[in-house]
């Protein structure tokens, strides 16, 4: 098992090729293939995850391959406290979405083979140490976002794809000026465990166009990844692209892709550029009061069920963005309080998580009424919990863990995030609250207006969630629940990773303050 | 070298010609239709030639015929990438259906004509031999775009390229006169050392001079704003054309660029070292707005174009200014850059033209109306051309995304004045993006799943198949090119 995370990377890759190479007409065959080699890549995962050593903040797991000796590129895998848990979300969301893909009619190779293009790709950015690779898996992604919202999505599925695409690309090309940035700086390398040992030092004084290099490569960087997040103002792709993907796309969405800037931003803008954390930090916890805010209203002015969810999730990550701001927290300037820091940080890595679970299942839901009714119209609905008691009471738990009321695992989270922000950013996290307000009104206002009062005549043969979409939906909110109650278990597993990274922004900060 | 000792490193030329004329005397004994076979013998002869060039590789660099011509491993690689192109253009004009209704003896006759002036372009290091090359080449070019004398729409693409070609060359000529007059000869070496001695730094005289030959130049890659001949021609030409019009010359193009600026302008020792001559004029902010210019007016008009071929031709455009964009720096890495780049375009670039002409084959047609669905009916098509718009984007993991991210680097290591050439340049890839995958939507995202799935020609497949392999493998390991462009990275310098 010694190259175990290139088979959580090839392994889809492989099952992709597979795909390609079934007749199209054998639709069931290739559904079982997705799922057979999702399944098998869900339990590699849990394997890593059981061997893991968590009380090791470090890379483990490390591979190494030259790649092109000229560049000094090299195939580097590894995964730590950070990446482990995003990697165990992947594998399980790319499985539980097979499931919710079954009932796609249109094409069933190519969506399959695209989707498991996809996997690879997202497992990919999660894995690899080496910025040419991250990269290359970064933009990987890309191309099968495009063809699965574009293909399989809604009546504007064209409009939203390129959006999508040309949004992210614009990120990721300032993001590529950043990389080239640091190789250059940091003596021609683009190992990223080697570039976060130099960086600090090497950037030390450099000026670009007398502007502090450091900074300026934090933030050709943060936007880059700022997109995928979204934070405001580069949220505008999200709504659109989430209305029209496929319901499973808009579960991996949610789930995981936006999880990649946040990764993103703690692995690389963290983990490279501590110094110019200190200076953004503010900056980080305002844009995270108004994601918070921005998108508590305009989920709240929502009429369709799908733009209300994918606004929450721009609500949801600036409560994320806030736990990470906290990390300043540390330093000896704001008192040195590492147990903020951690709490933030470690809040923020946990909010990720839990809003990976939460949106996954509030999409998968509001995919189960779709498919019945053929719209998401808030107000063309009205008591369906007549109609369908198990699925009201599914939905149910699913708003309130979305809303954060306590025993779900988004309260945890949101939580940690606003404790260990609290002493730096007193007036903001104050503010924020207010976010909560939003979130608890519009999940409620939806949740009244769906499924109480007068049943719509239209809708008196509407048939219960079925057993396929129960399955898809159980797991998750059993693990919501879980962590919800005994969050220890997850906490445990970063802990170690998030101290280092803690370790490194309060170092710098200490000696900034000298 | 004196002419006679000569003869023996200009072998490749030599064969060239001999088959030229053979190809001539063949095509006056054939009927029509069996006119193909010129193709046939201007092919293996080409193959010759390139193994005749692989056999000169130890020469060390030299000059022959009295500093007329050069042979170096830079010119060697140019001369490859020109001999890969039109081997694949050849293969191609046996399936462009546009052609049926001609004799194609002179056709390829001609080309192989054109090969020899492009074999000079990419060697010459004389302002006599360096006219007479581009001469050459475009007289050829001029024929070959109006080619198709039935069609109106060729005869103007040779009407106007012959327009622009003659004017662009009657102004390049007039600033060779000028710098001949300031420097007492013609060759390379000695202009340089007259340059560099030259008293006032800014002599307006050699600026002049200077900016009229660059119109020259930049006329030959179609570079702003001398490249209002390009979407015409290309449009009117026989794709084959176009598709070799937009690889070929461009590539001996820049071959001619480098060698002028490093040899002229360079102390002639390290490539790295600083212009020198006419210090005090702003040469690589004229060249990098100029290559911003070039790139971003490619994009944005390509745009709003129909049809695929003439997007295809303002993409072109776009694509010298990605290459213009490291002239500026004109190190050993910009160099290399941009012969990577050329490598790699070569093959997305003739992709790209190959499935407009499976596309015309089959329906007759090369605006976006004639591709939709294209990629339900023809599976294989669709895929190879997704592949080639990602390449010519310049997304990774295709040839296109090394081309541009050597180029990216280089400006990046030169240092933060070029800095916004980088961020120019990624952000005309942003916009690219748009009117490639304009492509890939109407050939997926508008269609219909069709019940029988049609398969290209034989010849065609196989003709994309060998574009397509290197524009996404050389996307994913890259060494062997690499090495290669490294060792063709010698240049033929001398000082007096």
């Amino acid at each position: 098992m010694d190259n175990i995370l290139s088979l959580l990377i090839w392994l889809p890759i492989l099952g992709a090729i597979v795909v390609a190479f079934i007749p199209r007409d054998k639709e069931d065959i290739i559904r079982y293939t997705a799922a057979g080699f999702t399944g098998v890549q869900f339990i590699i995962a849990i394997l890593l995850w059981r061997k893991f050593e968590p009380g090791n903040g470090s890379m483990q797991f490390m591979e190494r391959l030259e790649w092109i000796p000229s560049l000094n590129i090299s195939y580097i895998l590894g995964v730590d406290g950070l990446s482990l848990p995003m990697v165990l979300l992947t594998a399980m969301l790319f499985f539980i979405c097979v499931f919710v893909s079954w009932n796609i009619k249109k094409a069933v190779k190519g969506y399959f083979a695209l989707y498991l293009l996809l996997d690879a790709g997202v497992v990919g950015v999660f894995l690899s140490l080496d910025f040419f690779l991250f990269y290359i898996f970064w933009e990987v992604m890309l191309l099968p976002m495009y063809f699965l919202i574009g293909m399989w999505g809604g009546p504007q599925r064209e409009y939203a794809a390129i959006k999508f695409f040309l949004y992210t690309l614009f990120g990721s090309v300032l993001m590529l000026v950043g990389i080239l940035g640091l190789y250059f700086t940091c003596g021609k390398t683009f190992d990223i465990l080697l570039i976060m040992e130099r960086a600090p030092e090497a950037l030390d004084g450099v000026l670009w166009w007398g502007m502090s290099a450091a900074k300026v490569i934090w933030v050709l960087l943060f936007i880059g990844f700022a997109i995928k997040v979204p934070v405001f103002p580069f949220h505008t792709w999200l709504p659109l692209v989430h209305v029209e993907a496929p319901t499973a796309i808009s579960v991996i969405l949610a789930g995981i892709l936006l999880k990649l800037g946040v990764y993103g931003i703690i692995r690389v803008n963290y983990g490279i550029l501590p110094n110019a954390v200190w200076w953004f930090a503010g900056g980080l916890a305002i844009l995270g009061l108004v994601n918070v805010i921005w998108g508590g209203l305009c989920a709240l002015a929502q009429t369709d069920l799908k733009k209300l969810v994918a606004y929450s999730s721009i609500n949801h990550m600036g409560y994320s963005l806030l736990g990470m701001a906290a990390v300043v927290a540390a330093g000896a300037a704001n008192g040195g309080d590492l147990k903020a820091a951690q709490a933030g940080l470690s809040g923020a890595v946990f909010q990720m998580f839990n809003h990976g679970t939460i949106s996954a299942m509030l999409f998968i839901l509001v995919g189960v009424v779709y498919e019945r009714a053929h719209h998401r119209d808030i107000e063309g609905f009205g008591g369906l919990a007549s109609q369908m008691p198990i699925y009201t009471g599914v939905t149910a738990l699913a708003f309130f863990a979305g809303l954060g009321l306590p025993g779900f695992s988004g309260f945890i989270s949101e939580a940690m995030c606003f404790i260990g922000a609290f002493p730096v950013f007193k007036t903001i996290v104050v503010l924020s609250t207010i976010g909560i307000l939003l979130n608890a009104a519009y999940f409620l206002w939806a949740f009244q207006r769906v499924f109480f009062g007068k049943l719509n005549e239209k809708y008196k043969d509407m048939t219960e969630i079925n057993g396929l979409e129960l399955f898809t939906v159980i797991p998750l909110a059993v693990i919501t629940l879980f962590f919800g109650l005994y969050p220890r278990p997850y906490l445990d597993l970063i802990r170690a990773t998030m101290d280092q990274i803690i370790e490194k922004v309060a170092f710098v900060a200490n000696f900034a303050s000298m | 070298m004196t002419n006679l000792q000569s003869l023996e490193f200009f072998v490749p030329e030599i064969i060239l010609v001999i088959i030229v004329i053979a190809a001539l005397i063949t095509d006056l004994f054939l009927k029509k239709s069996k006119t193909d076979l010129i193709g046939w013998v201007l092919g293996i002869g080409l193959i010759v030639v390139a193994l005749s060039i692989i056999n000169l590789r130890h020469v060390p660099p030299t000059t022959l015929f009295s500093d007329m011509i050069v042979i170096d491993p830079f010119s060697s690689f140019i001369k490859i990438v020109i001999i890969l192109s039109t081997l694949l253009v050849i293969v191609a004009s046996w399936n462009n259906h546009e052609l049926n209704d001609y004799r194609k003896g002179e056709y390829f006759t001609i080309m192989g004509i054109m090969v020899i002036g492009l074999f000079l372009m990419s060697s010459s290091v004389d302002i006599i031999m360096l006219y007479i090359s581009i001469e050459v080449v475009s007289i050829m070019s001029f024929v070959l775009a109006a080619y198709l004398k039935l069609d109106t729409r060729s005869n103007e693409a040779g009407l106007k390229y012959v327009i622009y070609g003659a004017f662009s060359s009657g102004v390049m000529l007039f600033g060779l006169s000028i710098v001949y007059g300031l420097a007492g000869s013609t060759n390379y070496f000695v202009i340089q050392e007259s340059i560099a001695a030259l008293d006032s730094p800014a002599n307006p005289a050699l600026v002049m001079g200077m900016l009229m030959i660059f119109a020259g130049f930049g006329y030959k890659i179609s570079a702003v704003p001398f490249h209002f001949w390009t979407p015409d021609v290309y449009e009117g030409s026989p794709t084959t054309i176009t598709a070799y019009l937009s690889v070929a010359p461009k590539a001996a193009g820049f071959a001619m660029i480098i060698r002028f600026f490093h040899q002229v302008f360079s102390d002639g020792h390290a490539l790295s070292s600083n212009m020198i001559g006419i210090t005090d004029i702003p040469w690589p902010e004229i060249i990098g707005v100029l290559a911003v210019v070039t790139m971003t007016m490619g994009n944005l008009v390509a745009i709003q174009q129909e049809s695929i071929k003439r997007m295809l031709a303002y993409s072109s455009i776009a694509h010298a200014g990605y290459m213009m964009l490291a002239l500026p720096v004109i190190s050993i890495d910009a160099i290399e850059a941009i012969m990577i780049y050329l490598f790699v375009y070569l093959f997305m670039n003739l992709g790209a033209f190959f499935i407009v002409i499976t596309v015309k084959n089959k329906t007759g047609g090369e605006t976006f109306d004639d591709y939709k669905g294209l990629g339900w009916e023809m599976p294989f098509v669709g895929c190879v051309m997704t592949l080639f718009m990602l390449s010519l984007t310049g997304l990774p993991p295709t040839a296109g995304f090394v081309g541009k991210f050597y180029i990216f680097k280089t400006l990046v290591g030169a240092g933060n004045s070029y800095y916004w050439l980088v961020i120019a340049g990624g952000l005309n890839s942003v916009v690219s993006l748009y009117y490639y995958f304009h492509v890939v939507k109407v050939m997926f995202l508008d269609g219909e799943r069709s019940d029988k799935i049609i398969q290209p020609p034989v010849t065609m497949f196989g003709l994309l198949v060998v574009t397509a392999v290197p524009s996404l493998f050389l996307g994913l390991y890259w060494n062997p090119l690499i090495s290669w462009v490294k060792e063709s990275l010698v240049f033929y310098t001398q000082t007096l």
